[in-house]
């Protein structure tokens, strides 16, 4: 009853493309993009902010970057976190030699530089495939990793060899480095994160989205119907590296503020895909649903033992936070292969039909 | 020029000038070559049988080993002396454990799994490390432990020989590890070749269903191709503590396995030999004369290099098998 499609007709081709063609889900959107920009800010802490919104939204971006590779194209990649770090360094290296342009500009070209690393390291993508090109990708991964450590042009000669963000302003509110607000970087994050999302959503229910579903389907198939594989599959490495260097940037740069080289390795990669894999492969709803699950579940199980009343010690609790995570990953797996946007799915249909069963 | 000539030609002199020096990297190499292998024949096992790339196999190299320490000093604490064996008796309950992982991985992860696509499976393993991680920090603790390797009689020490006008000296552990790791490679061979269960593991490789209508257990067939796995990381365990400490650090070194499967095929045995030992050579070969080139450190993406040029001629790795596709 609540969510019914029933009198809303489609009278022009526009409204039967549309991504979200029933009333509910426009007004729905509407509603979480509202209390994204309104109510959070208003009523969120600064630790709600900074702690939990900005890297769920960046996580999520990420995510949504290697789910474009690898829910969409079919393309398994574990470089996730090295791409990231190459937008993030080159981020870095763009504004110290040109502090005058606005940094968002920058974070925005920095994808293009990862884009760029991206389509190299996947132009073993054509032969190589599943698994195997999984543990290609991994060329990168290392590779990258070895570099941010071992060429300190990257991070400007310091003794630390970590990378410290400027403060950078954008229409004079600092954005960036140590006196930014949290509410300042959370509205450039959530701005970011909108706008790349709409642009991704438009891609994937495209004819280019198209023609990556097709590969991840089937590739020799989608070659015979005409499909240029090396383009698409080389093209999907593109935009999923973009994002990836965006979401890197905006990683260092608007949430943790400061970097190393090991903010960027195979456990971060890893992590990624596990929000892929949770969330849902194949769908952009299901990044964010991965990432805030991630986030969320070490903060619960912090949280929880307290709340029953049980005392265990720190070290305890860090080890038996990794075997539940262990374990609960199993048992979604187990439970919904298709992750949580397949429940959410369900979900809908129920509330379609709902008060009857069926 | 200077730079051609330090890439293609100085590593070459330095090779001839000191031959000695060049079959001592030669033979590290060749020993973290068998360890790397060791690993990738644990996952060359499983994915065999149950095409479950199992990334887990690290954390069962670190968590065998670990069990292995903990029950010998349970042991010791209990009274039984050095001299009773204590040693080989805590290997046969730790081979009794992996044996109940094996069964637990079987019914609590694959079973409920069964018929859902690799990558969700690969996740599963993934999970599986999680736990494990946990686990082996919660019973062991954290921190670095030696490997008891002079209770189960493994030598130490060195052979110096005197040869090419100068001084090679091999481990004796070294030694012992690539002995190990030929008679396990045997076995297994054998075991896959000629006996029943081999037969079956070969056949459930070939086709789940085929195997099943010809009425092989598919639970059985994983519980002991897991099994295996897990005595494959237990020898692992032994070698590598016997080398180094045995701590959870070492899991990262399943990583390095990993570019040893791609180059010898994810299905191959030999392959995994092969590709192990010329990922070890090169790796340190490499390390040794054109790791100054380019700064040190090389060596943690070198062999992934290696492995995707091999990979560019044979996309199924050297060994592995033809993929046919069909539409």
């Amino acid at each position: 009853m609540l969510y019914r499609e029933a009198g809303q007709f489609k009278t022009s081709y526009q409204a039967d493309a549309a991504i979200f063609p029933l009333r509910q889900d426009r007004i729905g959107i509407g509603v979480i993009v509202f209390i994204a920009i309104v109510v959070i800010p208003l009523f969120g802490s600064n630790f709600l902010l900074s702690s939990v919104m900005i890297p769920i939204l960046v996580s999520a971006l990420s995510a949504i970057a290697l789910n474009i590779l690898t829910g969409y194209t079919g393309l398994i990649s574990l470089g996730t976190a090295g791409f990231m770090g190459v937008g993030a360094y080159a981020c870095y290296k763009l504004t110290s030699i040109f502090p005058g342009i606005n940094i968002i500009v920058h974070i925005v070209l920095s994808g293009f530089f990862a884009a760029a690393v991206g389509v190299l390291f996947g132009l073993p993508s054509l032969r190589i495939k599943g698994f195997y090109l999984a543990v290609a990708t991994l060329a990168a991964q290392f590779f990258l990793s070895w570099c941010f450590i071992r060429i300190p042009w990257l991070y400007n000669y310091n003794a630390s060899g970590a990378i410290q963000v400027p403060t950078r302003t954008f229409f004079d509110v600092p954005i960036t480095g140590p006196n930014a607000s949290a509410m300042a970087r959370y509205f450039v994050v959530l701005g970011f994160v909108i706008v790349m999302t709409w642009l991704a959503s438009n891609i994937v229910h495209g004819r280019i989205g198209r023609m990556w579903m097709a590969v991840r389907d089937m590739d020799i198939a989608a070659e015979l119907i005409g499909i240029k594989l090396y383009q698409t599959k080389l093209l999907a490495f593109a935009v999923s590296s973009f994002y990836c260097g965006v979401a890197g940037a905006l990683m260092v740069f608007l949430w943790l503020g400061a970097s190393e080289a090991d903010s960027f390795n195979i456990n971060q990669s890893f992590l990624i895909l596990f929000m892929v894999i949770i969330g849902g492969l194949g769908s952009l709803v299901g990044s964010f649903f991965g990432a805030a699950f991630i986030w969320g579940l070490p903060i619960l199980l912090r949280v929880l033992p307290e709340y029953v009343g049980l005392t265990i010690n720190s070290a305890t609790v860090e080890h038996l936070q990794f075997m539940v995570v262990g374990a609960l990953i199993i048992f979604f797996l187990i439970v919904e292969p298709h992750g949580l946007a397949r429940l959410w799915q369900i979900a809908k249909q129920k509330l379609r039909v709902w008060p009857f069963p069926y | 020029m200077d730079l051609l000539y330090n890439i293609f030609i100085d590593p070459f002199v330095q090779m001839v000038q000191l031959p000695d020096l060049f079959v001592q990297t030669l033979w590290e190499g060749l020993v973290s070559g068998v360890l790397y292998a060791l690993i990738a024949l644990g996952f060359v096992l499983i994915f065999k049988a149950s095409g479950v790339f199992n990334f887990a196999q690290g954390i069962m190299v670190v968590f065998a080993a670990l069990t292995l320490i903990g029950l010998y000093t349970l042991l010791r604490g209990w009274g039984v002396r050095p001299g009773d064996l204590a040693a080989f008796l805590a290997l046969g309950l730790t081979i009794g454990v992996m044996f109940v992982l094996a069964f637990g991985v079987e019914r609590l992860m694959l079973r409920p799994l069964v018929n859902q696509p690799d990558i969700i499976l690969f996740m599963a393993t993934f999970g599986l490390t999680y736990f494990l991680i946990g686990l082996g920090e919660l019973v062991f603790g954290g921190e670095p432990k030696v490997m008891i390797a002079e209770d189960l009689y493994l030598p130490k020490g060195s052979l110096d020989f005197k040869i090419l006008g100068g001084l090679v000296s091999l481990q004796k552990i070294d030694i012992a590890a690539a002995v190990i790791a030929s008679v396990m490679v045997a076995t297994l061979a054998v075991f896959f070749q000629k006996t029943r269960i081999g037969r079956a593991l070969r056949a459930v490789a070939d086709s789940h269903k085929a195997a099943l209508s010809v009425g092989i257990s598919l639970e059985q067939i994983w519980v002991i191709v897991w099994f295996a796995a897990g005595i494959v990381a237990l020898a692992t365990g032994i070698m590598w503590g016997a080398r180094s400490n045995v701590s959870f650090a070492l899991q990262i070194i399943a990583l390095k396995a990993l570019p040893v499967l791609i180059l010898g095929g994810f299905t191959s045995i030999p392959g995994a030999i092969v590709g192990g030992v010329i990922i070890g050579v090169g790796e340190k070969i490499g390390e040794f004369y054109w790791g100054p080139l380019l700064g040190s450190g090389i060596e943690s993406w070198l062999a992934y290099f290696i492995a995707l040029i091999f990979l560019l001629f044979r996309p199924q790795g050297l060994f592995g098998d033809k993929i046919i596709e069909r539409i």
